[in-house]
């Protein structure tokens, strides 16, 4: 009964979800296809409006200049059997998870510090505060110079991007752990090493799941910005530079269809990576998926 | 404790007794200073069950913190059995406002959490958690989380995790606050039920009257901030109780309209300083009186 009510539900959420795409597609191929329809005398006040805004007349404002869906999945096709397409999504996949399992590994522990240690936080915090404003994308020039390779580099970037993420959810969720649970704990005769294991460990766990989810969101928006301003890592050769560096070097090449490509490539990957993220953090914690 | 076949399933029971002689405190200097306990003097006796009735926000939670040993007096002595009370220790263990059950464990490694932690998980404390689980009547729930339980087990889980420590004294603040009426006196027959059987000591802080009543062995009732002993009452009611017998006897109902009375003076003087508890308390005093 309820497995079905379930799949009834996950049903629905399919069909909302194809609805959505269906209908932002046919937006969408209509925009970029108004050079043609806004020809016809009918839509002459039209024309008139956006003329009013100083704009040019014959394709609607910013829409009917993109390239239509029809010819991005034209384009699409066209690449989808080259390896060098494959090897962009590979070589930012590597990148990502790259720097993504390094801002894990060091920012759970280090926001955990934080959290428990009032002495770590009085000596960490306002030098973490300081360099947290400052964009991954800030780093590149200096990453670039600081990191012998520009791989680690771009590595270097993306993880500055999920780290801050992690670390700031870390401490938040450790500190906002009820105070009840240690005093139980206490009282129940818990050493402090089991009260962290125990009671710190997995009441944070949440928190760390959703710092995570956002900070592999930030990977994403970070890794292809670092590969066009880097050059996508040139030395490797030919078309290796990764998503970002397909999008750069399709706009270089003028073909707009393939820097849609490239585009919807990452949207892709970026809610693929975060599912599986998302996915992974249910599995974890399981005490919350049973309300 | 023994199973049918009269077999020893727990440690000896030993319960303790809590002497709170001249305790203060206070927080804040100066200007801001504030006593919310002021020289309480009273005894949480051997193998009874005493519980505390006061006005909401009179300082019974802070005398909680005393007695349990999160916090030290200011000035006085808080002794178990003779030795003072440093800090928060198994012996003397606290049952919460509301769920403090771990969100993330199951019924089961909730219960057995303390053994765990104390490393002293063995055949026999299986076997006693196993018929605690038994006793609070959770087996079908042992693999359920708190957020799967109702309000009613939730608090039959902690009274299993706070049991299977066997602590000398056993403090319960507001337990079944939160509780609909209905689960509310069911809750009150199981656990005097529970306690009827162990004899353990218990102090069990609350604010309704009712419950009190039908509970206690002893009953402190506290005056409001700062808090203090106003009166001392031996609720000499039969065990085992039921709600059924307590309604109509007339002993308990003496004894609450004593306890009531106290109360009532206490939050006439608060009223008069404009406390908004104490008001909410004379109307529904009054309410009571006139459906007496």
């Amino acid at each position: 009964m309820a497995a079905g009510g379930a799949r009834r539900i996950n049903a629905r959420v399919v069909t909302h979800g194809l609805v959505s795409i269906l209908i932002f597609l046919v937006l969408w191929e209509v925009g970029s296809r108004s050079k043609v329809w806004l020809a016809w005398d009918a839509f002459g006040p039209l024309r008139d409006l956006i003329a009013a805004f100083g704009l040019k007349t014959h394709y609607l404002p910013w829409i009917g200049a993109v390239p239509a869906p029809s010819a991005v999945f034209k384009a699409w096709m066209g690449v989808i059997d080259q390896a060098g397409y494959w090897q962009s999504w590979y070589m930012s996949f590597q990148r990502v998870l790259g720097g993504f399992v390094a801002a894990m590994l060091i920012g759970i522990p280090y926001g955990l510090m934080l959290a428990v240690s009032r002495t770590a936080h009085g000596i960490n915090f306002p030098v973490f505060e300081s360099l947290r404003p400052i964009p991954p994308l800030a780093w590149v020039p200096a990453s670039i110079i600081f990191w012998p390779t520009q791989e680690l580099a771009i590595m270097f970037i993306t993880f500055l991007g999920a780290f801050y993420t992690i670390v700031i959810n870390v401490v938040g969720g450790a500190k906002s752990i009820d105070g009840r649970f240690f005093q139980a704990a206490q009282s129940m005769g818990a050493s402090k090493w089991d009260i962290f294991k125990r009671i710190v460990l997995p009441g944070t766990l949440p928190s760390i799941m959703v710092g995570s989810a956002v900070g592999m969101g930030i990977t994403w928006e970070v890794v292809v910005a670092a590969e066009m301003i880097s050059g996508g890592g040139s030395q490797m050769g030919g078309s290796g530079g990764g998503l970002g560096f397909f999008i750069w070097n399709s706009y270089v090449g003028g073909s707009y269809e393939q820097i849609v490509v490239g585009m919807i490539s990452i949207g892709i990957a970026g809610y693929v990576s975060s599912e599986l993220l998302r996915s992974l953090g249910t599995y974890v914690t399981p005490w919350l998926r049973v309300r | 404790m023994s199973d049918i076949d009269g077999k020893v399933l727990a440690p000896e029971i030993q319960p303790g007794e809590l002497k709170v002689a001249g305790v203060s405190k206070s927080y804040g200097a100066g200007q801001i200073h504030k006593d919310v306990v002021r020289e309480c003097n009273f005894t949480i006796e051997r193998g009874k069950l005493t519980v505390m009735v006061g006005p909401s926000g009179c300082g019974k939670s802070t005398l909680i913190r005393l007695l349990a040993g999160f916090e030290q007096p200011t000035t006085g002595t808080i002794e178990l059995d003779g030795k003072s009370v440093t800090g928060p220790s198994r012996e003397l263990l606290v049952l919460f406002q509301e769920s403090a059950l771990f969100p993330w464990m199951t019924t089961w490694n909730n219960i057995l959490y303390g053994p765990r932690a104390r490393g002293e998980l063995n055949g026999e404390t299986l076997e006693f958690a196993e018929f605690l689980l038994a006793k609070v009547g959770l087996q079908e729930f042992r693999d359920k989380y708190p957020g799967q339980l109702s309000g009613g087990m939730q608090r039959r889980a902690e009274l299993a995790r706070a049991m299977i420590n066997n602590p000398r004294v056993m403090i319960l603040d507001e337990p079944f606050r939160g509780l609909d009426a209905m689960t509310k006196e069911l809750m009150w027959e199981y656990y005097s039920g529970l306690y009827e059987e162990n004899q353990r000591t218990n102090f069990f802080v609350t604010t309704d009257i009712d419950e009190a009543v039908f509970l206690a062995d002893r009953l402190l009732v506290m005056s409001n901030v700062p808090t203090q002993v106003r009166a001392v009452i031996e609720v000499d009611l039969p065990r085992p109780r039921r709600l059924a017998d307590i309604v109509e006897n007339d002993r308990a109902n003496d004894i609450k309209k004593q306890a009531l009375s106290i109360l009532h003076a206490e939050a006439m003087r608060s009223f008069s300083r404009g406390s908004k508890a104490a008001a909410d308390f004379v109307e529904a005093y009054l309410k009571r009186e006139r459906s007496n």
